[in-house]
């Protein structure tokens, strides 16, 4: 998609050379595509991107044990903390219930962590 | 990762050039013969693995750079990936845009085919002597054009359709309405487009006077030359009724013509025996002076003589697509063409329309009954299994939702591996109603004429395309 300038407003009729956005529709989702090409690369990717997302999921890391530079400092500290912070304000979706959209209440019932952490329910998905 | 190309349609142009037609996008795309090719290889049951292809290709970065638009632009995915969301409704209470008055549900002529009198009408009674008032009076009128301004939210246009029975047999209450919109929709600051459909009977100086005043969009029920026109147009007593309407038709088409009205139109009804459709289109445009005619094969049930068999659908088509050679003709002159049917399609193919619902039905547009009720449209407006209302109490909006919801075309399993699906969305919802006794459900008995009339339109489309694509932009709004 090479020879078009990257601008929404411009209706590519060529998203690429060998193909030819012919009706409106096809215009539109080529201007489309062609706007979001570069948007999402791997961060790992030279150079490096210049702008990180929010939130420790979003940085590539191989575990929740350690962080990007295989130390634990990147992560929240402490890391028992993480099971809140996860929740809260990063959205874990795989380990913790998610606070965004499906259990927003979960931790309600638990007043102080370090004692009644047991009052935290169970979440069946 | 495993590839799959997304339900589509190929079609070439005359000089060889090669398209695609997306149906989950609607987007139509011109691929090279390499390009086609990847779509075609990715066109097989269960996918392909797409390392495994990209191995076998010649010309490797080429073949995965292709590949990789292909996905981007949705002609192939991964198999198994989740659907895309369904597409919900609009926001309800969505603002009517057209209400179709019945100011009538008599008629003056008793065309044999016509279901407000043949065994497939929905009224009750017999059709001219139907349960519901015979005429809108003029106070129902003015409160559906109230209704109508009150209904239509920030709208800058709405639209005014009169039908019938025969609409002209209630002249009365069309001037009071239009009179009245004329005043009320200065208050509301919108303006209003009239139209109306008639069999011409009625086309008195006065009423072409009337008419092509106020520009409306007129559309005259006419099958054709005098022998197709009286073989089921026929007045009570059974005399075929071409020579009343033909000096009529043609004093309206001079004066609106003087008068720089908006294009009349033909709608011819479609029944075996019916001579070829070029023959009618050149007699009612060459011959009589319409700017435009539409084609409608005609709605009945199975057995009656004048229905079209399956081998009359072949024939419809056949001599559609001679039709159709016109028109590519006009259009690599620039010219438009009044085969009404074929630039509609175009018209929806070029902007990649991608229909939810097959109509507007229920959604921007709603029928009013003589007596007032709302019907999903001006077929339903007299069968009560419909109602949505009545233009002094309003839209039941519960009943109105409900009825579209189940009407979404993601309710319509049958539809789902139909490339037609855009634009088709399964097909009138009267037509279903009166085949199957459900409003909501495909109309299956139709698709495979569907189809080929939207082949016809695609591979129309490329050959246009071809030789002249600025053709096109006169369907950009
Ligand atoms: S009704 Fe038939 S032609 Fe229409 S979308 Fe459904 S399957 Fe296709
Ligand atoms: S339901 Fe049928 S008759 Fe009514 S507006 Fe839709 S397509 Fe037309």
């Amino acid at each position: 998609m090479s020879n078009v300038p990257n601008d929404p407003d411009v209706p590519p009729r060529r998203p690429t050379p060998r193909i030819l956005a012919c009706n409106q529709k096809a215009r539109q989702l080529a201007a489309l595509v062609l706007a979001q090409r570069g948007q999402a690369r791997a961060l790992t990717q030279d150079p490096p991107p210049t702008q990180y997302p929010y939130g420790c999921t979003t940085i590539f890391a191989p575990g929740w044990e350690v962080d990007s530079g295989n130390g634990t400092h990147g992560l929240c500290q402490p890391i028992e903390r993480d099971l809140y912070d996860c929740y809260h304000t990063c959205y874990w979706p795989a380990q913790v219930p998610d606070g965004v959209t499906n259990s927003p209440k979960w931790t309600m019932s638990c007043g102080a962590p370090m004692q009644d952490w047991k009052s935290i329910d169970l979440v069946f998905p | 990762m495993q590839l799959q190309t997304v339900l589509h349609r190929r079609f070439r142009g005359e000089r060889g050039a090669e398209f695609v037609y997306v149906a989950s996008s609607a987007a139509i795309l011109g691929v090279d013969a390499a390009t086609g090719a990847v779509v075609d290889a990715f066109a097989v049951p269960g996918g392909r693995d797409q390392d495994a292809w990209i191995a076998d290709q010649a010309d490797r970065e080429l073949a995965e750079s292709t590949l990789h638009d292909l996905v981007d632009l949705g002609v192939v995915r991964p198999v198994g990936e989740s659907p895309a969301p369904r597409a919900t409704l609009p926001p309800m209470p969505f603002p009517l845009a057209t209400l179709v008055l019945n100011v009538t549900n008599k008629c003056n002529l008793t065309c044999t085919y016509c279901y407000e009198y043949g065994e497939d009408r929905l009224t009750a009674g017999d059709g001219s002597k139907g349960t519901g008032k015979p005429k809108m009076d003029d106070d129902t009128a003015r409160q559906s054009i109230d209704f109508l301004m009150r209904s239509s939210g920030d709208r800058p246009q709405v639209s005014i359709t009169f039908f019938g029975g025969e609409t002209l047999l209630n002249f009365p209450a069309i001037r009071v309405a239009t009179e009245y919109a004329e005043e009320t929709a200065k208050s509301f600051k919108k303006r209003v487009h009239y139209s109306l459909t008639t069999n011409a009977t009625l086309l008195t100086d006065e009423v072409v006077d009337f008419l092509t005043k106020h520009r409306f969009g007129i559309t005259i029920s006419i099958d054709g030359d005098q022998q197709d026109q009286d073989r089921h147009r026929k007045f009570q007593k059974g005399v075929g009724s071409f020579d009343v309407i033909e000096p009529r038709i043609r004093h309206l088409l001079v004066t609106n013509k003087e008068r720089k009205g908006r294009s009349i139109g033909a709608r011819v009804t479609l029944t075996s025996g019916a001579a070829p459709v070029p023959h009618t289109y050149r007699f009612l445009t060459q011959e009589l002076g319409f700017d435009e005619v539409g084609f409608a094969p005609v709605t009945a049930g199975l057995g009656r003589d004048y229905a079209l068999g399956e081998k009359g659908y072949q024939k419809l088509l056949r001599e559609f697509g001679e039709l159709a050679e016109d028109y590519v003709a006009a259009a690599l002159r620039n010219e438009t063409h009044g085969f009404a049917n074929l630039g509609d399609l175009l018209r929806e193919l070029h902007q990649g329309v991608n229909k939810a619902h097959p109509c507007g039905a229920g959604l921007g547009l709603l029928g009013v009954s003589t007596e007032g009720e709302l019907g999903l449209c001006h077929r339903f407006v007299e069968s009560k299994s419909h109602s949505v209302g009545t233009v002094t109490t309003g839209i039941d909006e519960a009943t109105r939702t409900a009825f579209l919801t189940q009407a979404h075309i993601d309710n319509k399993t049958d539809c789902t591996q139909c490339f037609a699906r855009p634009l088709c969305a399964g097909g009138c919802y009267h037509e279903a109603h009166v085949r199957y006794g459900d409003a909501t459900v495909a109309n299956l008995h139709y698709c495979e004429w569907i189809r080929g009339f939207i082949d016809l339109g695609l591979r129309t489309y490329g050959r246009i395309l071809e030789a002249n694509p600025k053709f096109f932009a006169r369907f950009e709004s």
